[in-house]
C-alpha cells in the first residue's frame, strides 16, 4: 500500500510570493464570533437534525459575514511554517471495503504524493485488520491521520469514531457530522432549515413499495414530484447507483439499480441548470471557499463514467455565473458546511436553477482527491499549489493540537 | 485570483487530448463495474471472478536455486535484447508440449514467442483486420479477445455454440450470411477446449467438420488453447492444428499451466502469416523478454512439469466438484454445464435478473463474479455469470456460492416486486 504515484506537475501560485513577515497568521485573526463546527457537530444526529439546523441557521449567516476568510497569503504562510516535516508521521487511510474502494485508493495515493512532495513523511494504510495495531503501536502510531475513505465506513463517520477512540488527531469532519452529511435526506433537511434550497424529494425504502404496493406508490410519486426524477441511494458517492429518469417506463429499472446499492432510495426532482460544486478548506475555523466549479458533460449527466474517465467533460472555474449568483453559491456552500457541522474540508454540490438559485444536492466530507476530482481541479484553477495547500491544512490541524 | 469571484471563467478540459484520440480508443473508458472489482482483491471477499491459476504448489525454493544458476551462467543473455521470434531454446521446448495434443509437424522455426496469448491475439488481429472487417467468434466470447477486436474496430459476429462447442452448421450459415452482406470474414476465433467462459469443449467429431467448412470458404481459424492440458481426467483432445497446418494459427500459453506473471505464450502459423507475426511482434515490443523466456526454460528443463500439471488437474477437479455441489445445494434453480476441465462454470441465472446490475449487491455481500455481459459486445449475457473455481479453496468456494445465493434471492425479490411482468414471462 505504500506505492507512490507519479507526480503531477506543480502549478505555481500565479506570481504570489511567500511573505512570511507580512502575512497575517490564522491564529491572530481568529474571530471569536465564528460558529464552532465541532460544537454543532457534537449535537448532530439523525433525530436531532431539526434542532441542529435551527441552531446552524442562527449561526451560519453570521459566520459567513464575520469569519475572516483565508487568502492565498494565509495558505502560503501556513505552509511555510518551519515544522520538521520529515519528523512528523502522517497517515492516509484509504481503500476499505466500500463500493468506492478504487476511487479512495486513487485519492489516497494522490494526497500522499503531494504531501511527500512537500517534504512530509506519509504512510498509506488500508482499512483492514492490521489498521488498529498500526494506529496504536508506538513505533507506527501517526502524528496525524487523513482519512480518505469514500463510501460506507469512510464518510459515514465510522472510521472517525475509531480515530477519536484512539485519541488520534485527524483531518476532516467529526464522526457525528459525517454521519449527518452521509445521509442525503437528513443533510437536505438540515440545510433546508438553514435557509438553503434543495430539490423536492422523498425517501423511500424498498420495504415501503413492498408493503404498500409498487403501482400506487409510483402513481403517488409521479403525481407529487412529476418527471424528470433523479433516483439515488440515500447513502453513497461517485454517482454509483444513480439514474436520471425522464420517462415513467425507466422508473422501475432505476429503482432496481438503486436498491442494488442500498435499501433506501432518495427520489428527487431533477432540476435543470448548471451543475456547480464548491469546495471548502478550513483553517482553524477560517474558511477558504474555493471558486465554484461548473461541470459540463456532453450527456448532461455527471455519472460515474464521466467522473472517472478523463474525457469530454469540461470544468469552468469559476462557474459561468454572474457575480451575484457566484457569491450566492459560495455562500450556500459555506452555509451547508456550517449547518452540517463540517470541519477542515468539504465539497458541496449544487444545481444552479434557471432562476439562479443554488439547489443543494449533497455535501461530501471526504471529497474525491484523484486527478479528475473536483476539489483539486478547483484549487489548481484558482492558482493554488496542491502540495502547499495540503501542507497548510496539515499544518493548521497540527497547530490546533486536537485531542480527538 | 482565488479571492476574486469576478474573474473570467477558466475552462479546464478534463482531458485536453480528448479530441486527439483515435476512434479505436473510444471504448476505453472507466466503468462502475471495473471499479467495483477493486474490492474483489480483499481477503474478506470470495472472488469467483478472476481466472488466476493457483500457484501455491509451485516449487519456488528449488526454482530459485535453478534461476540463480541460470543468472550466474547466462545473466548477460537473460538481461539483453533477444530475437523478435523468441528464444530458440524455448521454441524447441514447446514442441513436446504441443505433441500432447497431437501437433507433431512443427519445427522450432514455425514458432513465434509472444507476450502472453493476449499479445498474440493483438498481433494476429493487427495483421489480418482492417476496421469493419468481420471476425467470427463463439458466443459468449473470451473477454480479452473482445477487447482486442474492439480496439481494431472489428465487427465481431457471434456463432452459436452448445455443450459440444461451436456448432458447425451455425458456422457455415454465418459465413454465408456475412458473404451475402458483402462483409470480409477475416478469421474464426475459437477456444475449443474448456471454453472461457462457457466451459464447453468442442467435441472430437465436430473438429474436422469445422476445419472443412473454414477451408471451403477460405476462412482462417485462430485456435486459442490455454486450457488444453487441464482436463480433470488427464485426457487431451486433438488440437484443430493437428488436422491442418495451412489454415490455422495456433496459440497456446504458459499462463494457465505455469506462470501468468511471466507473460510467455507461443504461436504457430503458416509461413506467410508467421513472417508477418514476427515483424509485427518486433514492431510492437522489439522482442519478448529473454528473462521471462529463460525462466520458463529453466523450469521446463529442471522440473517434472508434467507431474506438476497432473497435480494441478487434480486440485482443479476438486474445486470444480466443490462448486458444482454447492450450486446444487444453494442455487438448484440456476442451470450450468459442469466442465470437464479448465477454470470456469458459466451459470445461467433466473430470467429477469441482470448479472451486471446485481454486482453491487454481491460486492456488499463479499462475493464477486464476472457478469455475462462482459463476454458479449452487444449487451447480451446479462442472464449469465462466469464463476471461476481455480483460485479459492473448496471451503471458500462453498461459502462464496452460499453468499451468492443470498444475493440472487434478494435481487430476485426486488426484481419481482418492481417488474412482475418479467416474472410472469418466467412462468
Amino acid at each position: 500500500m505504500a506505492a507512490k504515484h507519479s507526480k503531477t506537475p506543480r502549478q505555481q501560485t500565479g506570481g504570489k510570493t511567500v511573505a512570511t513577515g507580512k502575512a497575517k497568521t490564522i491564529a491572530s485573526t481568529k474571530t471569536t464570533t465564528v460558529a464552532s463546527p465541532t460544537s454543532t457537530a457534537a449535537t448532530t444526529s439523525a433525530t436531532g437534525a431539526s434542532e441542529v439546523a435551527k441552531k446552524a441557521r442562527r449561526t451560519s449567516h453570521r459566520s459567513i459575514r464575520e469569519a475572516t476568510p483565508v487568502t492565498m497569503d494565509d495558505v502560503t504562510s501556513l505552509a511555510s511554517k518551519t515544522t520538521k516535516r520529515a519528523d512528523k508521521s502522517l497517515l492516509v487511510i484509504c481503500g476499505g471495503l466500500s463500493h468506492e474502494r478504487d476511487v479512495s485508493i486513487s485519492s489516497g495515493h494522490r494526497v500522499q504524493g503531494f504531501l511527500e512532495e512537500a517534504g512530509w513523511t506519509v504512510h498509506v494504510h488500508d482499512m483492514d485488520g492490521s489498521l488498529l495495531p498500526y494506529l496504536t503501536d508506538e513505533s507506527t502510531r501517526p502524528d496525524l491521520v487523513w482519512p480518505l475513505l469514500h463510501g460506507a465506513n469512510g464518510e459515514d463517520g465510522s472510521i472517525r469514531d475509531v480515530l477519536e477512540m484512539a485519541g488520534l488527531p485527524y483531518i476532516g469532519s467529526r464522526a457525528k457530522a459525517s454521519r449527518t452529511a452521509w445521509s442525503k435526506p437528513i443533510a437536505k433537511n438540515v440545510v433546508r432549515m438553514a435557509g438553503l434550497h434543495t430539490p423536492h424529494s422523498v425517501t423511500l425504502p424498498e420495504s415501503m413499495f413492498r408493503e404498500l404496493g409498487v403501482e400506487p406508490v409510483i402513481d403517488m410519486l409521479l403525481g407529487s414530484l412529476g418527471l424528470p426524477l433523479f433516483i439515488k441511494p440515500t447513502m453513497g458517492g461517485s454517482a454509483m447507483g444513480c439514474t436520471m429518469v425522464t420517462e415513467q417506463s425507466q422508473l422501475t429499472q432505476a429503482l432496481i439499480n438503486c436498491f442494488a446499492y442500498g435499501d433506501v432510495a432518495l427520489i428527487e426532482q431533477a432540476v435543470t441548470g448548471a451543475e456547480v460544486s464548491v469546495s471548502i478548506l478550513e483553517f482553524d475555523g477560517h474558511p477558504l471557499v474555493l471558486p465554484p466549479l461548473e461541470i459540463w458533460t456532453p450527456s448532461g449527466t455527471y455519472d460515474f463514467e464521466a467522473r472517472s474517465t478523463p474525457g469530454p467533460t469540461e470544468f469552468y472555474v469559476p462557474a459561468r455565473l454572474d457575480a451575484k449568483t457566484t457569491q450566492a453559491v459560495s455562500d450556500a456552500a459555506l452555509t451547508a458546511h456550517r449547518a452540517l457541522g463540517l470541519r477542515d474540508i468539504s465539497r458541496t454540490d449544487f444545481i444552479v436553477d434557471a432562476q439562479g438559485q443554488p439547489q443543494f444536492l449533497e455535501s461530501n466530507v471526504a471529497p474525491g482527491m484523484t486527478d479528475t476530482s473536483l476539489l483539486p481541479q478547483s484549487a489548481q484553477a484558482a492558482g493554488y499549489n496542491l502540495p502547499e495547500l495540503y501542507t497548510a491544512l496539515v499544518q493548521s490541524v497540527l497547530n490546533q493540537k486536537r485531542t480527538d | 485570483m482565488a479571492d476574486d469571484p469576478n474573474i473570467a471563467p477558466k475552462v479546464i478540459k478534463n482531458d485536453p487530448w480528448y479530441s486527439s484520440y483515435a476512434a479505436r480508443a473510444e471504448q476505453m473508458r472507466a466503468s462502475e463495474i471495473r471499479a467495483l472489482f477493486a474490492v474483489a482483491n480483499r481477503p474478506e471477499v470470495v472472488s469467483l471472478a478472476g481466472g488466476m491459476p493457483y500457484l501455491g504448489r509451485m516449487p519456488f525454493d528449488k526454482l530459485a536455486d535453478q534461476l540463480g544458476v541460470m543468472l550466474r551462467s547466462k545473466g548477460q543473455v537473460a538481461w539483453q535484447y533477444g530475437s523478435a521470434q523468441g528464444d530458440p531454446h524455448l521454441r524447441e521446448d514447446v514442441l513436446p508440449i504441443m505433441e500432447l495434443e497431437g501437433i507433431k509437424d512443427v519445427q522450432p522455426d514455425d514458432v513465434v514467442i509472444v507476450n502472453g496469448s493476449q499479445s498474440g491475439l493483438d498481433l494476429i488481429t493487427r495483421i489480418m483486420c482492417d476496421p469493419g472487417d468481420v471476425v467470427l467468434a463463439e458466443a459468449p466470447n473470451y473477454v480479452g479477445a473482445l477487447g482486442v477486436f474492439q480496439s481494431f474496430q472489428v465487427d465481431v459476429v457471434n456463432v452459436a455454440m452448445d455443450g459440444d462447442g461451436l456448432i458447425p452448421e451455425a458456422l457455415e450459415e454465418t459465413i454465408l450470411e456475412q458473404r451475402r452482406q458483402g462483409k470480409a470474414v477475416k478469421f474464426l476465433y475459437t477456444v475449443p477446449n474448456f471454453h472461457n467462459p462457457a466451459g464447453a469443449t468442442m467435441s472430437v467429431e465436430r473438429r474436422p467438420r469445422v476445419i472443412e467448412i473454414a477451408r471451403k470458404y477460405h476462412v482462417l481459424i485462430v485456435e486459442d488453447n490455454p486450457y488444453g492440458l487441464l482436463a480433470f481426467d488427464g485426457q487431451t483432445y486433438p488440437a484443430l492444428r493437428s488436422y491442418d497446418s495451412e489454415g490455422i494459427v495456433y496459440l497456446s500459453s504458459f499462463s494457465k499451466i505455469i506462470a501468468p506473471g511471466m507473460r510467455v505464450a507461443w504461436m504457430v502459423a503458416p509461413p506467410g502469416i508467421r513472417q508477418k507475426l514476427v515483424l509485427a511482434n518486433e514492431s510492437a515490443i522489439l522482442c519478448p523478454s529473454n528473462m521471462s523466456q529463460m525462466t520458463i526454460t529453466t523450469y521446463l528443463d529442471n522440473f517434472d512439469w508434467k507431474s506438476q500439471i497432473n497435480d494441478y488437474r487434480g486440485m482443479y477437479k476438486e474445486r470444480c466438484d466443490a462448486m458444482d455441489e454447492a450450486l446444487k445445494e444453494y442455487l438448484p434453480y440456476c442451470s450450468w454445464l459442469k466442465p470437464k476441465g479448465g477454470f470456469y462454470i458459466w451459470l445461467k441465472i433466473p430470467q429477469g435478473l441482470n448479472a451486471k446490475d446485481m454486482l453491487p449487491r454481491a460486492i456488499t455481500a463479499k462475493v464477486a463474479y464476472v457478469s455475462g455481459t462482459a463476454f458479449y459486445d452487444n449487451g447480451e449475457g446479462a442472464d449469465h455469470m462466469r464463476l471461476s473455481f481455480c483460485y479459492p479453496t473448496p471451503d471458500r468456494i462453498r461459502e462464496g456460492i452460499r453468499r451468492l445465493s443470498t444475493v440472487i434471492e434478494n435481487e430476485l425479490a426486488t426484481v419481482r416486486l418492481f417488474e412482475p411482468d418479467n416474472d410472469k414471462k418466467r412462468g
